[in-house]
């Protein structure tokens, strides 16, 4: 078995602006993934963070097939599946899941928790004895510690957390190799917040899951994920094991990221660097050219980072960064050990 | 020490629904100095917007009942007349949202609303106002104020609309500004951006800030004292530091416990709180947080706790039945990585049954 379960290998998606009605003039693109290449490597959790238009969702769907990509190659368990289709397709969605971020609009309020949990049974023509059914949907509630009993109960009656865990359910319920969990605990409340965390940790331990987690939030995505791919305006500027990246954050970007996540810690917080970037994250629709972040950067030398494009590379440390001039041990963003 | 900007007392803030008595708000004290910034920290349900918007006379809905006192700078606020309460909102007390796009009108130049806000309190001709609209644009750190001031808000981005906000708000500066969720729309690096901003302006102003928030890393590092709070209550208060360092509340901890946090180890644990906020319609007796407390015992049923000060605790107060001894060895058993079961274990078996 080959070490990794997903390849992707540059992946581009442009979404295409139109103007007009009728002949839909297009008038250009939303640049939302532009040449994306990585592995995911079997039973691990991989991160992908980074801020709103970053391309990490669509990231995400590209490699379920939920969109289709412009160009590049997504291979999954050592077969190209870019352009797979029908029950061939059908029969790969059994082996990848996603979870979603809003447990209330992911969830039809018109079915039962029992029929939701029991949709990909049915899909998949599983257990199609009455009695089989129910007894796998309790078996997968008591999994994802929801009371068996409430199998009638509806979407209303559940609270944030409750409905995030039926997700869960749902996806683990056809053993799939890979989940795709896209901002699944943003929604929900701090104490709600840990015990998914803690539920997704246990479900990969006990099922030899592959997870692929993204989020926004620095913090859960180091909690939870073995490797991290940082991603700005569509593009990875870094990829790192997740302590290489908090300890020795090689792009300014990935170090200006993670000083501004603020820390639960007055006296770490009042110790640390801090480094806040001018401006916003400029539109993925015309992203500025060479390096996109050096609109940005501190760091940015003109006539170098905004001609000439980085490339993905190897780092001191192991990760890869795409940086001209990456930061040096001492540059980082110190966060005080604890 | 001189007299509180602020002082609100035994607060309660309940509404009647057809479903019963929601205590949004139930006795809520706390005081806030001149300069000073508190930061409310609670999860959604917990009741931390009401005080605030009963501050400024937002909560007056016909099912509304409101008892206690706020005193804002010698006048009782809860007392005031319509017309006196809009002589204060937005020229003494400003408020920001979490969300700019629905604060701000769509239909009018951004320019014309913040001149709008500053002729709603002070009577200066057009032209001054548009003045005092660029210095204030220029303050909050947007990049050609000049052109902007004739924009619209669709054509800002959300942190650029969050600092037209914070511009509007400090238009008549004001004395208090509250923040509730100032940052929860923005992505992480305008948040730092937005909260960085709101540190300088109230050291340039001196100005009081009220930040209310979910998250405990914008507390920790914005706030000069913190409240807890809990359905509808105030469960814990104090200076950030001690709150952080020696917290007293099993509810504090369990928030600390259940955040993953930046500077932690790899492969470190979080430690969830079991359950889920109760509704503020039909709320435990006793201590509320009970039916999740890990450390409950049985007379805390039975008893509502009161915000008590910690002995030494120098402004830091805890509503909590346990002993403060027995919370501070609850607490060092924590910290030294025990789960709450095995700090229950250890250290509620040495006390008497009811301890």
């Amino acid at each position: 078995m080959a070490e990794n379960l997903v390849e992707v290998r540059d992946l581009v998606k442009h979404f295409p602006l139109t103007q007009g009605v009728v002949l839909r003039r297009r008038i250009g693109a939303v640049h939302a993934v532009d040449g994306v290449s990585f592995d995911v490597r079997r039973g691990e959790t991989l991160g992908i963070v980074g801020e709103t238009g970053c391309g990490k969702s669509t990231t995400a769907r590209l490699m379920l097939r939920l969109l289709d990509p412009t160009s590049g190659t997504i291979g999954f368990d050592g077969e190209d599946i870019t352009s797979a289709a029908g029950a061939r397709m059908k029969a790969l969605r059994r082996e990848m899941q996603m979870i979603f971020q809003d447990p209330y609009s992911s969830l039809n309020p018109r079915q039962s928790v029992g029929s939701i949990i029991a949709e990909p049974f049915a899909i998949h023509r599983l257990h199609s004895g009455e009695g089989e059914r129910r007894r796998a949907v309790q078996e997968l509630m008591e999994q994802v510690g929801l009371n068996p009993e409430h199998f009638n109960r509806y979407p209303h009656e559940f609270s944030g957390g409750q409905r995030q865990r039926i997700g869960v359910a749902r996806a683990i319920a056809l053993r799939p190799k890979l989940i795709v969990a896209d901002e699944p605990v943003s929604a929900l409340d701090v104490s709600i917040q840990a015990q998914i965390l803690n539920l997704l940790r246990a479900l990969q331990r006990d099922l030899g899951l592959t997870i692929v987690f993204i989020a926004h939030d620095l913090s859960v995505v180091r909690h939870m994920c073995d490797r991290i791919l940082v991603m700005y305006l569509g593009k990875i500027v870094e990829s790192a094991s997740s302590d290489e990246l908090y300890h020795h954050a090689r792009h300014p970007y990935s170090g200006a990221l993670l000083s501004a996540v603020p820390l639960a810690d007055p006296r770490a917080a009042a110790a640390r660097r801090r480094q806040i970037l001018s401006g916003d994250v400029p539109s993925p629709t015309d992203p500025p050219p060479a390096c996109r972040f050096h609109t940005r950067c501190p760091r940015a030398v003109t006539g170098r980072c905004d001609v000439d494009e980085p490339l993905l590379g190897p780092k001191p440390g192991g990760g890869l960064a795409a940086c001209h001039f990456p930061l040096e041990d001492d540059a980082r963003t110190a966060l005080p050990a604890r | 020490m001189s007299e509180p900007l602020l002082r609100v007392q035994d607060l309660r803030v309940h509404f009647d629904t057809e479903d019963g008595v929601v205590k949004a708000a139930d006795g809520l004290s706390y005081e806030l100095q001149r300069g000073q910034v508190l930061g409310i920290v609670g999860e959604s349900g917990s009741g931390k917007s009401v005080s605030s918007l009963t501050i400024m006379g937002l909560s007056r809905a016909e099912n509304a009942r409101i008892s206690g006192s706020v005193v804002f700078d010698g006048r009782d606020m809860l007392s005031l007349a319509a017309e006196q309460m809009r002589a204060v909102r937005g020229n003494e007390i400003a408020m920001i949202f979490q969300d700019p796009l629905s604060s701000l009108h769509p239909f009018y130049r951004v320019g014309d609303q913040l001149v709008e806000a500053i002729h709603a309190h002070h009577d200066v001709p057009r032209g001054a106002a548009l003045d005092r609209a660029l210095e204030l644009l220029e303050m909050v750190g947007i990049p050609e104020p000049k052109r902007r001031v004739r924009a619209y808000p669709h054509e800002f981005s959300g942190g650029m609309r969050q600092r037209v906000m914070i511009a509007m708000a400090l238009a008549n500066e004001p004395k208090l500004l509250i923040a509730d969720e100032p940052t929860t729309a923005l992505d992480v690096t305008v948040q730092a951006q937005i909260l960085d901003l709101i540190r300088r302006l109230k050291d340039e102003l001196g100005m009081a800030v009220i930040i209310i928030t979910h998250d405990l890393g914008i507390v920790a590092e914005m706030a000069d004292e913190i409240a807890v709070m809990y359905a509808g209550r105030i469960v814990e208060r104090g200076p950030t530091e001690r709150i952080f360092a020696a917290p007293e509340h099993p509810y504090t901890w369990g928030l600390l416990g259940s955040i993953p946090r930046l500077d932690a180890p790899a492969g470190s644990e979080l430690v969830p709180i079991p359950g889920r906020p109760p509704s503020l319609i039909d709320l435990p007796g006793g201590c509320s947080f009970h039916p999740r407390c890990p450390y409950v015992q049985p007379r805390h049923r039975e008893q509502q706790p009161l915000l008590e000060p910690v002995p030494g605790g120098r402004g830091h107060a805890v509503a909590c039945l346990l002993e403060h001894e027995t919370r501070a060895r609850l607490w060092r058993s924590l910290q030294r990585g025990a789960v709450p079961e095995q700090a229950r274990a250890s250290v509620l078996a040495e006390d008497a049954p009811d301890g």
